[in-house]
């Protein structure tokens, strides 16, 4: 414990003790212990009492002591047996943060019997019950009994118990335990309603992965029971917690999947116009219980359906998922749900007549189903459902009625479909599917453009940007792009009151410029109207009031100057120049930081790469001729980029001065060769840059660097002490805050804050 | 109860009601869809109208050809448009007492019934409605009578000759009702009738009925109607909204307990959601603008057209269009605007609380002080002076048959890059086009109907629990084109009752009970005796006194003395038999004390038998069986000694009036 620590420690084990002193957070007990307990394991706890006895009068007066609160008490014997813990080598409860008691004393409970279990000769006790110690013997009838209960509570407290006991412990007891137990949970099954169903999933899906690959053959009948036994709605995430398992029986994963499947069969199988197999796999025929939960309400079946989806979605990357996947009844599935969301169905059947009139407008449902249709577009299928998608997708991204979110996920799902892998490699050009969806998407997207609702908007050209940037090269979208009015709309959309929406319009101009699909310059009559993009953008950087199209600025002169965007490669010294100038200003630590990113691009364009994004090692840069270096030196100069990395050097925000601190330690290492610090060293240039530069650290940012030769530049790179600034950067920012020391002076604080108060109070 | 339905038409509702002794008439709407079938009025010349081809049978007879034109396959009746009137024979007109008005859109028929029928009542409505229903008619009037047209087709509505046309003329219903526009001179006369209310006003009629107009939330100045007695409660439901846009809110909680529900108004486009329409409204304008094309909007001169307004006016910026002139063209443009801004105490309470600021309520004031939104009474004049392109002209009629519409849809239909955004959802967008084909300009249909949807209409009938819902037939059936979508008709329980046009509703619901008054002097005679706990029961000798609708309960005139004189006694004959009054009787009778008092008025051999029901007292020796009951006394008897009887009777009497006073 360091000095500083110990010095405040008796002043305040005197206030924890004191009743009239009461401690207002406990949060910081726990972080008092937690302390502590890095601290006895950092050396000796006996050292510890000793050198603090404060900490043992403490707990002599809690012993002694009637009126203290709870909080003061659990704590002290939290510490106690810590302390205990260490010295004697006998396991104490380590007790329990939690908030919740009934969670602490099931853990606890955990604990005793894992311990008994144990035993005390370090052996472990066997699967046989009756050899089990007396101690453990009583919980495990402790929890018998809350198994036999007939309140819902007990039991799912008897449940969480062992799912704790199973997720924590492994030894050859638990095989017992499950042995002597498994015969209550099952008959559990046999209650109506089942009760507890959560925890009971939780529990017998823990046992499953605790036991391994191969556990005895009743667990897999109990799963299965449990599976069938469920309501729809209870039996999902057992389904899917089974095909997440490994060395599952088939059979099982066949019943699972089928039941996680049940609810997407009965919309199958109620939207269908003939009777006919909807093409899931066996087992998900869909079962009147299915049938009537989606009927009972509309709540019901709003949360069975997005539960379904979710699983599924959350099953479908998975690399145990079941084989073959269903994918041409799954996309079925969830086009026939977002036309029953929209609508658009015409169902014959009474089931799908309820069916329509439940979700018909559900915007929950379309979010779900529009994103499980997204994650389907990984995969490879017929092609006729591919139709039916694109389909769907273009009415709900034309339907006024779309909701803003339900649109952003449709835009979304539509991205994925679209920029789905070809299927046949090597192909260039866009598959027919998109190529035609295209000529009716682009009206659709430039109306979206023009929305009253600015998330629409915002929607739309995110949608813009990411299709772009995959298939800015294609002629087929090129062409349907140069020809709709959307680039004109996106441009314009640069002015837009949102300033979300400016900053999408940025990040959408940026990239269509890139590829050569901006809006066609303004028109004959009037050429000096429309200034360029270049002047449009750099005037948002410097006039905007909002941040986040400032750093959508940035982030496109980044890749503009990365990429040698025609504009920029004309003079890009001057482009850097200007953009660091406007950037050096901003308010925004983003920006500057993406300045940084900025100025790193061109030493890289004139100095030569890095060796790796990380590495900033003196000695593995290639030194570049020293003629050339001159040049970029002075071009760099010129850019006033040292003047930019400089004061960022010093920035009040830390992430600033880690960047601008690895690009200059970047840049000594290519500059090495570039003469010695005897050069320049006692130049009067030198000297005050030096002073400017503690004025700066100083925090008086006022006075500018002015005019910097690349000698006198170089000559204080070498005399800035760049490794032990990164060294103190790179320690968090709240070190200080967390110190130990800063946490005793707070609870100090607040104790004296709380007796403050009570003596106003008389 | 009895409710007479004079409209077909969900939304322009007529319907007479008979509660008690009043006749009510629940709006009259005026079904303008009769007007598709004619050929606009072009307000400027227009050759491409004046030389369509007349229309001749397939057999070449061209004896039609005058009156009907053919346009791009469809025929059209070259007149002067007529509109299909609310029924007038299915009941008297004359006789309607009242006239309740519950939006400005559903008083348009009222010229037609209260100046040709012998209407003699009073109709009720609130100002706003009446100021701008007043707007309506004369931008209607205006707009027929401005465009003369010398021919009055009638030809073609000869039932013989109307089976041989085409669709839809062949099918078009009650044509020979069909009557062209009323005069001004007959709405001045028809709104002169009208008498103001005030939301939550009680309105008694002729000491029957109470009615009360209750906020609808669908337009300035809506209203529901709420038509009581003292026990039984009728709700007139016409017209409501639940979004919030300018009106005041809609009052729920007033309809609740209601015998019966009368649902009319709906939304007419249920599967459009009116935010959705309003943002394709504004997507669309800004696209064709900022291509160089003009937009039109056929649409009435108040209602929908300020909170369009209103969004423009928050748009028009972010979509960088503040250049572009907004024209409204209206014969009650300037009047719209204004009216809107004074009727604060209707608004809703937003709009309410910035004329305290004290701010206009709604933006358009703004638009017109900065130019951005101009007025003008018709095209002629200084609007061709301002008139400038690129521009959105927002005017009348949405039918597309007269108005200045008519004059831009002939001016700017011919170029694809103009567009014309229908907004009102009275008409079919098709139809309306029809006479227009073939057109070039875009048309954009963005129906925006803020009237309640099913989905808020079974809340509000969960919410207010009506006994009975009596709605059109065309809310108990999904829509034809929709049959599948079960969601869009209405769902109750018990399922609600429809009427079609000229149909005559019994309503489910029987009267019980009347109120009656008792005079003070009569109510202190009375001595009423508990016969439960918190039960009293006192018999009651009156006069009841009905006049206008009110009873009253009046102490019995004092027996008057015979007189010898022949004067007094014909004075006596004017008082009603009150000298023979006897008190009523009631109660049970306790069986022993009877058959003591039988014996006491010598009556021997009695015998007593317990029924299920009572008991029946056998009088042997007299022939004579009595049988008595919770609710009846019967003295059967054989032989007519009718003494006996009298005697059995006077024991009877005296138990009964000892009985009563003992209980």
């Amino acid at each position: 414990m360091d000095p500083g620590c110990s010095r405040l420690l008796p002043a305040l084990c005197a206030a924890l003790a004191d009743p009239r002193q009461p401690v207002a957070d406990d949060t910081c007990l726990e972080k008092l212990l937690d302390w502590l307990q890095t601290v006895t394991e950092a050396g000796s706890s006996l050292l510890l009492l000793q050198e603090n006895p404060c900490l043992v009068e403490l707990l002599f007066h809690v012993v002694k002591s009637q009126d203290l609160s709870s909080r003061i008490l659990a704590f002290s014997l939290r510490l106690a047996g810590m302390f205990a813990a260490q010295e004697t080598c006998f396991q104490y409860l380590q007790g329990d943060s939690s908030l919740f008691v009934a969670s602490a004393a099931g853990q606890l409970l955990v604990h005793v019997l894992d311990l008994a279990m144990r035993g005390p000769a370090e052996g472990h006790c066997g699967p046989q019950a009756h050899a089990w110690p007396a101690c453990a013997q009583e919980i495990v009838c402790h929890i018998e009994a809350s198994l036999r209960s007939t309140a819902t509570p007990q039991v799912a407290q008897a449940l969480n118990v062992l799912t704790t006991a199973f997720g924590h412990y492994h030894g050859l007891w638990m095989q017992g335990l499950w042995v002597r137990l498994s015969p209550l949970v099952a008959r559990l099954l046999e209650r109506d309603p089942v009760p507890a169903a959560h925890s009971l999933v939780d529990l017998l899906l823990s046992v499953a992965r605790s036991a391994g690959p191969s556990p005895d053959g009743g667990l897999w009948e109990t799963l299965a029971q449990t599976l069938s036994r469920l309501s729809p709605t209870q039996a999902g995430p057992l389904a899917l917690g089974i095909l997440q398992l490994q060395g599952c029986p088939q059979a099982l994963r066949t019943q699972a999947f089928g039941r996680l499947l049940q609810p997407l069969a009965c919309v199958l199988k109620a939207a269908a116009q003939a009777p006919g197999p909807p093409g899931l796999p066996e087992g998900a025929a869909g079962d009147s219980v299915t049938v009537d939960t989606l009927l009972s309400s509309k709540s019901a079946c709003v949360g069975l359906l997005c539960c379904a989806l979710a699983h599924l979605e959350l099953l479908q990357p998975l690399p145990q998922r079941p084989s073959p996947w269903p994918q041409a009844p799954l996309l079925g599935a969830a086009v026939t749900i977002l036309r029953f969301c929209n609508g658009s169905a015409s169902p014959t059947s009474d089931v799908g007549g309820r069916l329509c009139t439940i979700l018909v407008g559900c915007a929950r449902v379309q979010r779900a189903a529009l994103d499980f249709l997204g994650v389907l577009s990984q995969e490879t299928g017929p092609q006729e459902p591919v139709t039916q998608v694109f389909a769907i997708l273009l009415e709900y991204l034309v339907s006024p009625d779309s909701s803003p979110m339900v649109l952003k996920k449709a835009f979304q799902a539509t991205l994925r479909w679209l920029l789905r892998p070809p299927r046949a490699p090597g192909c260039c050009d866009l598959d027919p599917h998109p190529q035609l969806f295209l000529g009716e998407l682009l009206p659709v997207l430039q109306k979206r453009l023009c929305s009253p609702c600015w998330e629409v908007r915002d929607s739309g050209l995110e949608f813009l940007t990411q299709v772009t940037r995959s298939w800015g090269g294609q002629a087929g979208f090129r062409h349907a792009l140069l020809a709709s009015e959307v680039p004109e709309l996106t441009r314009q959309l640069l002015r837009d009151p949102e300033s979300y929406v400016r900053a999408s319009a940025v990040t959408a101009t940026g990239q269509l410029s890139s590829q050569g699909l901006h809006a066609p310059p303004a028109s004959p009559e009037h050429p000096g109207v429309q200034q360029s993009l270049l002047e449009e953008l750099l005037h948002i950087l410097s006039t905007d009031a909002e941040g986040f199209p400032r750093r959508a600025v940035m982030q496109v002169f980044t890749e503009w100057l990365r990429d040698g965007h025609a504009d920029v490669a004309e003079d890009p010294e001057q482009f850097v120049a200007r953009v660091l100038q406007a950037a050096s200003r901003d308010l925004d630590w983003e920006v500057r930081a993406q300045g940084l990113e900025l100025a790193l691009v061109f030493l890289e364009q004139v100095l030569g790469q890095r060796g790796s994004r990380c590495a900033y090692a003196v000695a593995l840069p290639e030194a570049a001729p020293p003629g050339t270096l001159a040049q970029a030196l002075r071009a760099l100069c010129r850019v006033q980029l040292f003047e930019f990395a400089f004061r960022a050097l010093f920035d009040c925000d830390r992430p600033v001065a880690q960047k601008s601190c690895e690009l200059l330690l970047f840049l000594r290492a290519k500059a090495a060769p570039y003469g010695s610090p005897q050069d320049a060293g006692g130049s009067p240039d030198v000297a005050s840059v030096e002073a400017t530069l503690q004025r700066w650290q100083a925090g008086e940012q006022g006075q500018p660097l002015g005019h910097l030769e690349p000698g006198a530049v170089m000559a204080v790179l070498k005399s800035l002490d760049l490794e032990g600034l990164r060294d103190t950067l790179a320690e968090s920012s709240d070190h200080v805050e967390k110190s130990p020391q800063s946490l005793l002076q707070d609870m100090l604080a607040s104790v004296g804050v709380l007796s403050e108060n009570e003596a106003d109070c008389y | 109860m009895k409710l007479y339905c004079l409209s077909g038409h969900p939304t322009l509702p007529c319907n007479v009601l008979k509660f008690k002794s009043t006749t009510i008439m629940l709006d009259c709407g005026l079904d303008m869809t009769s007007t598709l079938n004619f050929l606009p009025l072009p307000l400027v010349q227009s050759p491409r109208l004046s030389n369509l081809p007349g229309w001749s049978l397939k057999d070449g007879n061209a004896f039609l050809d005058k009156e009907l034109k053919e346009c791009s396959g469809h025929v059209f009746v070259d007149s002067v448009p007529e509109f299909c009137l609310p029924e007038t024979e299915l009941i008297d007109l004359s006789t309607v007492d009242v006239i309740l008005i519950s939006n400005y859109h559903c008083m348009m028929a009222l010229p037609y019934i209260t100046e040709h029928t012998g209407f003699t009542g009073t109709v009720y409505a609130t100002e706003p409605t009446v100021q701008i229903g007043r707007l309506l008619m004369e931008e209607l009037v205006n707009f027929i009578e401005r465009v003369p047209k010398a021919q009055l087709a009638s030809l073609w509505k000869n039932k013989d000759i109307q089976r041989l046309l085409p669709s839809p003329l062949k099918d078009a219903v009650e044509v020979s009702t069909w009557r062209s526009c009323y005069s001004m001179q007959e709405v001045n006369s028809a709104l002169s009738k009208i008498q103001l209310v005030g939301y939550s006003q009680k309105i008694e009629l002729f000491g029957a009925v109470q009615v009360t107009p209750l906020s609808s939330g669908y337009a300035l100045g809506s209203s529901n109607w709420i038509i009581q007695s003292h026990y039984e409660k009728v709700s007139y439901v016409s017209g409501s909204s639940l979004l919030t846009t300018h009106p005041q809110p809609m009052d729920q909680a007033s309809l609740k307990n209601s015998d019966v529900l009368i649902l009319t108004g709906l939304t007419q486009i249920p599967t459009a959601n009116p935010d959705g329409m309003v943002g394709e409204f504004c997507s669309n304008l800004a696209l064709t603008v900022r291509n160089g094309g003009n937009v039109l909007v056929p649409c009435y001169p108040s209602g929908v057209i300020y909170d369009l307004l209103e969004c423009l006016y928050q748009y028009i910026d972010s979509a960088g269009l503040s250049s572009i002139p907004f024209y409204f063209i209206s014969p009650v443009a300037n009047s719209s605007l204004e009216f809107s801004q004074i009727f604060a105490e209707w608004l809703c309470h937003n709009k309410q609380t910035k004329v305290y600021l004290p701010e206009p309520p709604f933006p358009h004031a703004e638009l017109i002080q900065t130019n951005k939104l101009k007025h003008y009474p018709s095209i002629h004049g200084d609007f061709s002076n301002d008139f400038r392109q690129p521009c959105v002209v927002f005017t009348g009629h949405p039918s597309l048959r007269f108005g200045d519409v008519v004059h831009f849809m002939e001016l700017w239909g011919k170029s694809s890059l103009n567009t014309v955004i229908f907004t009102e959802p009275d008409f079919s967008y098709l139809e309306a086009l029809a006479p227009y084909q073939p057109l070039a300009m875009k048309c954009i249909y963005c129906p925006i109907d803020t009237r309640l949807n099913f989905i808020q209409v079974s809340k509000l009938l969960k919410e207010v629990q009506p006994l009975h819902v009596v709605c059109p037939e065309q809310y108990t059936q999904p829509p034809p084109a929709q049959s599948h979508r079960m969601d869009l008709m209405i769902d109750c329980q018990p399922p609600a009752m429809s009427y079609r046009r000229a149909e005559v509703l019994a309503l489910p619901f029987k009267r019980r009970y009347e109120k009656i008054e008792i005079m003070p002097e009569l109510a202190d005679s009375l001595v009423p005796m508990e016969i439960k706990p918190g039960i009293s029961l006192a018999t009651v000798s009156a006069v009841l006194h009905t006049k206008d609708n009110k009873h009253i309960l009046q102490p019995p005139p004092r027996p008057t003395q015979p007189t010898g004189g022949k004067k007094r006694k014909r004075a006596s004959d004017d008082i009603p038999d009150c000298k023979v009054l006897k008190p009523l009787l009631s109660g049970s009778i306790p069986v022993d004390q009877f058959v003591q008092t039988l014996e006491k008025h010598g009556f021997s051999d009695i015998k007593v038998e317990d029924t299920a029901k009572g008991h029946i007292v056998l009088l042997q020796e007299a022939e004579t069986l009595i049988q008595i009951e919770e609710d009846s006394t019967h003295i059967i008897c054989d032989n007519d000694e009718m003494l006996r009887i009298l005697r059995v009777l006077r024991a009877l009497l005296s138990i009964k009036f000892r009985c009563l006073h003992l209980k």
